[in-house]
């Protein structure tokens, strides 16, 4: 995926990757027109303000009266009142647009997240979506609010002010402005150069970061291993380097606005030197002369804000063809129109017209690869009735996963298909078949909120009784009762604040809240102290009659009470039966089974 | 980059995004924190001093521009006479005067370019020098701080905060070497102008100069009590965004929870919750920042149009020359921009003091005793345990009066519930943690007395939870020794069973593990951390629990393998596994941090307790197994 590599920067601006961001803009279609035409008063007031000290100076200094001062004052003051209006009006209303455009992208870009299957996420670090709807986003909004104000500012500003400079004097105008296309060259130039020196020193501090957290995370192996001082030198190249590309970047801009100023200061001396001409020959007043002065001065912001906003515009072109390439992603597994149709979508379900759900599964000749990889099925037949207990064991890759996934269809099959109650379950929408599932994984994730909140997740509308009733089914009543809030506890980011045996307890909780036909328990048990493992497994004694389940477990008092264990290898079902007729086998469950007797038996003694 | 005005005084005062990104901090200054800084800034002082001189020179330069002008205006174009200093009157007498100056008024101007590029020139010096001594500054303290992780006792790193750490290492030092690149100097900026600016216009004419700067402590303290009092707004809307990204983050997580519970609805309610609070309160933010640069926009627009007016005025009734007005209206334009800087550094420079102790809190934290001094003996690897009890700095105690006597070449076995105290027993060997009381001897030598270092080269251990570096799975086992050849590290490999799994990567050897590389299982991952302690092949070496996560037959294969080579190393083994166990020369049972049994497999399988308990559980696998499969004997 060439769209994962953080590839910072675009080499060729291309237009047509902003016009992908319309869609987000388009609602402060209004506000920018608005923003602009402020913009355009700002530019322009400040374009005359030269001006208005020449005035000064020819119709108040050279000629000694004062009486026109008065007057002038009042102008003044009213143009510094509109002045500081439109000033506070522009940030406001810049800021909303900003604020507004992030809100937009990032909903949308959410949104889509939402929508995305689960072979969407195998290949995308979480680290990665993070900084798409954060600092991407973030950038995005700053550079199109921002970008707009300093461009209409820059352009308007420079562009009324050569109008005025050419009606009052057309050649000293040429003179002067002979100096700015030279200028704007050069500073768009040097302004990309910074940016790219910027930006080696952002991935070399990278780097750093990434160092340090490996230092810290593994001092203890590194005292072991006796690698201090190895590790400092290796550390030591890293910030060498720094230094001397944050010095190099630094070096860069700090030759940037010395060089520009004295260019410009070209444009400056023109102006004295032919207008000092024209003002002993009598041409040019001398109130001309100054403002043309302070013209020559005032010429540089805008290029100096131009040529940044093109350089960062540049640069934020990389994270718009970031974002977008998110927003445009298609779901691997989605409901296709007519199902939409009859079923509803995602976000207006209509529920009214779904059928019941008994709970039967087939796999019909199922295939399956992950993403072009190798084949984790091939061919698979698997019958389970509605309200079967099926156990499924096997090493790690050898693809019990897999058939739990296809079948709860977070996966499609390559190949052949899979029934539910009889019926290819691509013919009913996604949303039915997980309305009904209940999913309890070996990492049980929680929300921040209380455990009333986590629990309700499995029925959104489920009273605080019921949401009681579902924790004493799973045994978890009472560690929760002995809390000090008891449901109203709140459980930390990702749950961090509940051991993992509570978590547990709180997911299955939430998953028999949603009185799921179809019940899947993925290791459920196997990061949990013995003490919960025994609360959870009286639980799914309880709970999974009546309900179609998978359980993937490697404990054997899980196992032991299936009703079928097929035992899965290469993507095979090598073996399958109850227990007592698998171990009559002598094969690879005896061989299983008599290793995790002991391990268990063992590790029962050792944990006093 | 900082927009500089150093152009004209205008109504123009810079509206660019670029005034926006204004950062929140707490002010904490106290004369500690001074000091705490100079101290990092040792080494480079002279070159921070040299950058301040050359910003002053700038400034000083930049500052003549408008004087020059001032003087083609008035005196050559003007035809006044030039009121200056005597020397410089003389010079331009030499060259012939004012009417020389007309003739040749592009010269003239052309010294205004010259000053500029000379201004410019020390103002690049500053830039760079500035530059190199704050990123001196840094490196040195990055490598400081990161040597000093490093060397913190083993304890300290079991229980500390990585997060915190790592967002210190990095953002705290951050913000340290943004206020010594840029602010520190920016300050010596301003006060400079500001002096400067001051000494001549007052010079020129007091009552005019003291009405110019007017409107300075004004802006001044409102840029200062602003940014102080809208702090708590800033840290609302870091706060929101904050919110923002735990429910991303989660539900990013949680993705296939969100999935298997169809509850997209709800999450995209969920996030648009926290989505719209974070643009509320940054719009209100915004807002708040409107308020100020209108307002202060408007002060210095003030000072302007009054310096103009009044300036306009003396002018024109002959109390000063139009070329010094022009000089008192550039001055105050440029003065007046840094001034609102200055208000808004002070304010942010709180922040750098909030750095630079949590900096300082943990290099205050003292380092591991004797890493580097202490004997060198030759290690053969025979062990005593002599009267040793152990305990964590508070707590009760791990070990108590634990003797036993280990000879070189000898594997000895640890078995015991958890918390027995068999980790922390052979954590006492490395000197990752010291007896409370007793002695350990490695050939009669006290442990004591030994470099740690050099220890540790000497004692392999293999941790529970061994991390992997995010290098090749080359380099992380070559890590531990300097200079080895490919063939040690298949040796290595080989005997730690991982060599075909490593073979059977993509890119082999060469395959990087982490982020970005592949992911390794538990067991694999234990597998490379013990090929890489193998790699030392230090005459003692220690097993923490090191194969938990290696399925019975890969341990049964390692254990082969390791005796095929010829282990000659005094061997500790924490294990559970009774068929290690069995294989061992010694075999020590802890229970309570004491030692309750000891002695051979045959010794300890006759004797009642633990070890024999374990080896019962076979037989009751048998017997379930009978029951399983001959019901009828059941009847």
């Amino acid at each position: 995926m060439s769209v994962l590599e953080e590839k910072e920067y675009s080499k060729n601006f291309d237009l047509s990757t902003w016009k992908e961001l319309l869609p987000f803009v388009k609602p402060f279609k209004r506000q920018i027109i608005f923003m602009m035409v402020l913009m355009f008063i700002v530019a322009a007031i400040d374009a005359v303000s030269p001006f208005l000290t020449g005035w000064v100076i020819d119709n108040v200094i050279v000629p000694g009266e004062t009486g026109k001062l008065p007057y002038f004052g009042i102008f003044y003051g009213i143009l510094i009142i509109i002045q500081a209006l439109v000033i506070w009006l522009f940030i406001d209303i810049a800021g909303k647009i900003d604020m507004g455009i992030c809100y937009e992208i990032r909903k949308g870009a959410f949104h889509r997240i939402q929508e995305l299957s689960f072979s969407y996420f195998d290949k995308t670090p979480t680290g990665w979506l993070m900084a798409r709807l954060t600092s991407d986003t973030q950038k995005l909004g700053d550079v199109v609010a921002w970008g707009i104000v300093d461009l209409t500012w820059g352009i308007t500003m420079m562009t009324t002010m050569a109008i005025l400079m050419a009606f009052t004097h057309l050649k000293l105008t040429l003179i002067i402005l002979s100096v700015i296309p030279v200028l704007f060259v050069i500073a768009v130039y040097f302004q990309r150069k910074i940016l790219k020196r910027f930006r080696e020193v952002r991935k070399v501090n990278s780097k750093i970061t990434a160092s340090f957290s490996e230092g810290i995370r593994g001092a203890k192996t590194t005292k072991t291993l006796v690698r201090e001082q190895a590790n400092d030198m290796e550390f030591h190249k890293l910030t060498g380097s720094m230094r001397r590309s944050s010095v190099r970047a630094a070096v860069l801009s700090a030759l940037f606005l010395p060089m520009v100023l004295t260019l410009g200061s070209i444009g400056t001396a023109l102006a004295i030197g032919m207008g000092g001409n024209g003002v002993v020959a009598g041409t040019i007043s001398f109130g001309v002369l100054v403002s043309f002065i302070f013209c020559s001065l005032q010429f540089f912001d805008p290029i100096m804000e131009l040529s940044r906003v093109f350089a960062d515009l540049q640069y934020a072109q990389a994270s718009a063809e970031r974002v977008i390439s998110l927003i445009q992603t298609e779901p691997g597994i989605k409901d296709p129109e007519e199902i939409e149709e009859s079923y509803g979508t995602f976000l207006h379900p209509k529920r009214e017209n779904w059928p019941a759900i008994k709970g039967s599964i087939t796999f019909e000749n199922v295939s399956f690869a992950y993403d072009k990889g190798q084949a984790v099925l091939s061919n698979f037949n698997l019958e389970v009735s509605a309200g079967e207990t099926i156990a499924l064991v096997g090493e790690t890759g050898s693809g019990k996963s897999t058939i739990v996934n296809l079948a709860c269809r977070f996966y499609e099959p390559t190949e052949g298909k899979i029934l539910i109650d009889g019926v290819d379950y691509r013919k009913r929408s996604l949303q039915w078949l997980h309305s009904h599932l209940g999913y309890v994984l070996q990492n049980p994730h929680l929300f921040s909120g209380t455990i009333m909140d986590n629990i309700r997740y499995g029925r959104l509308n489920a009273t605080d009784e019921e949401v009681k009733e579902a924790a004493r089914l799973v045994n978890a009543h009472e560690f929760i009762t002995a809390l000090s809030e008891g449901y109203q506890t709140d459980v930390g980011e990702e749950g961090a604040k509940l051991s993992t045996g509570e978590k547990q307890l709180v997911s299955f909780a939430r998953a028999i809240l949603a009185n799921p036909m179809i019940f899947v328990l993925d290791e459920a048990t196997s990061s949990v102290d013995t003490e919960t493992e025994f609360l959870i497994q009286q639980a799914i004694n309880k709970v999974l009659e009546g309900r179609t389940s998978f359980i993937i477990a490697h404990r054997l008092s899980t196992i032991r009470s299936a009703d079928r264990i097929l035992v899965v290898r290469n993507g095979k079902i090598e073996e399958g039966g109850t227990h007592h007729e698998l171990l009559k086998n002598r094969g690879y469950y005896y061989r299983l089974y008599t290793n995790q007797f002991m391990e268990e038996r063992e590790s029962r003694l050792l944990s006093v | 980059m900082g927009t500089h005005v150093q152009g004209p005084p205008n109504l123009r005062l810079v509206h660019s995004s670029t005034r926006l990104r204004v950062i929140s901090g707490n002010i904490i200054m106290k004369k500690k924190n001074f000091s705490v800084l100079f101290t990092f800034m040792r080494g480079n002082r002279a070159q921070y001093l040299l950058s301040i001189f050359a910003i002053a020179i700038s400034t000083i330069i930049s500052l003549l521009n408008p004087l020059v002008i001032r003087y083609l205006i008035d005196s050559v174009i003007g035809g006044e006479p030039f009121e200056g200093p005597a020397w410089l009157i003389s010079l331009l007498e030499k060259l012939g005067g004012t009417s020389w100056m007309l003739q040749h008024i592009m010269l003239g101007a052309s010294s205004l370019i010259l000053l500029t590029a000379v201004s410019g020139l020390f103002h690049f010096l500053k830039g760079k020098w500035s530059a190199e001594a704050a990123e001196t500054t840094a490196k040195n303290i990055r490598n400081r701080f990161f040597a000093h992780l490093q060397r913190l006792p083993f304890d300290y790193h079991v229980k500390a905060r990585t997060g915190d750490l790592i967002q210190r290492a990095t953002s705290d030092i951050e913000t340290i070497r943004k206020f010594l690149a840029t602010q520190f100097v920016e300050i010596g900026r301003t006060l400079f102008m500001v002096i400067m600016a001051a000494t001549i216009m007052i010079r020129l004419n007091v009552k005019m100069g003291l009405f110019s700067m007017a409107v300075i402590p004004f802006i001044f303290t409102f840029a200062y009590l602003f940014f102080l009092k809208v702090q708590k707004t800033f840290r609302a809307s870091d706060e929101a965004e904050g919110r923002l990204s735990t429910v991303l983050q989660e539900n990013l997580t949680g993705i296939r929870v969100v999935k298997a519970f169809g509850r997209h609805r709800f999450e995209i309610d969920r996030f648009d919750e926290r989505n719209q609070e974070f643009r509320v309160l940054t719009t209100r933010l915004i807002r708040l920042l409107a308020w100020y640069w209108s307002l202060s926009d408007f002060m210095s627009l003030m000072q302007i149009g009054a310096v103009l007016i009044l300036g306009g005025y003396w002018a024109a009734t002959g109390v000063f020359s139009m070329g010094t007005m022009v000089v008192f209206f550039t001055y105050v334009g440029r003065l007046l921009w840094p001034v609102r800087q200055l208000g808004r550094i002070l304010t942010e420079m709180g922040k750098t003091f909030v750095s630079l102790e949590r900096i300082q809190e943990i290099l205050n934290e003292p380092e591991e005793k004797d890493l580097f001094s202490g004997l060198h003996p030759e290690i053969t690897g025979r062990i005593e345990f002599d009267h040793v009890s152990f305990r964590y700095e508070e707590g009760p105690d791990i070990l108590k009066d634990v003797s036993f006597t280990v000879e070189a070449g000898e594997t000895i076995a640890f078995l015991g519930p958890t918390g027995s105290g068999k980790t922390s027993l052979v954590h006492l060997l490395p000197r990752l943690y010291e007896p409370t009381s007793g002695e350990i001897r490695i050939d009669g030598i006290p442990l004591g007395t030994i470099e740690k270092q050099w220890l540790r080269e000497k004692v392999g251990i293999i941790l529970q939870e061994p991390f992997l570096f995010q290098k090749t799975l080359k380099e992380n086992i070559a890590l531990a020794r300097d200079g080895v050849i490919e063939e040690q590290i298949f040796t290595a490999a080989e005997t730690a069973a991982v060599h075909d799994v490593i073979l059977s990567f993509e890119r082999g050897y060469d395959t990087l593990i982490g982020e970005g590389g592949v992911t390794l299982s538990g067991g694999q991952k234990q597998r490379v951390a013990m090929a890489r302690t193998l790699m030392k092949e230090s005459p003692i070496l220690i097993f923490d629990d090191s194969l938990s996560a290696v399925d019975t037959e890969t341990d049964a294969q390692i254990r082969k393998s390791l005796k095929d080579r010829g282990n000659k190393a005094t061997t500790f083994i924490i294990a559970h596994r009774t068929s290690t166990l069995a294989e061992a020369d010694k075999i020590i049972i802890l229970e309570n941090g004491r030692i309750v049994q000891m002695g051979t497999h045959e010794e300890l399988s006759r004797q009642d307790g633990l070890y024999r308990r374990i080896w019962q559980i076979q037989n009751e696998l048998e017997t379930e197994l009978e029951e399983e499969l001959n019901p009828q004997l059941q009847a």
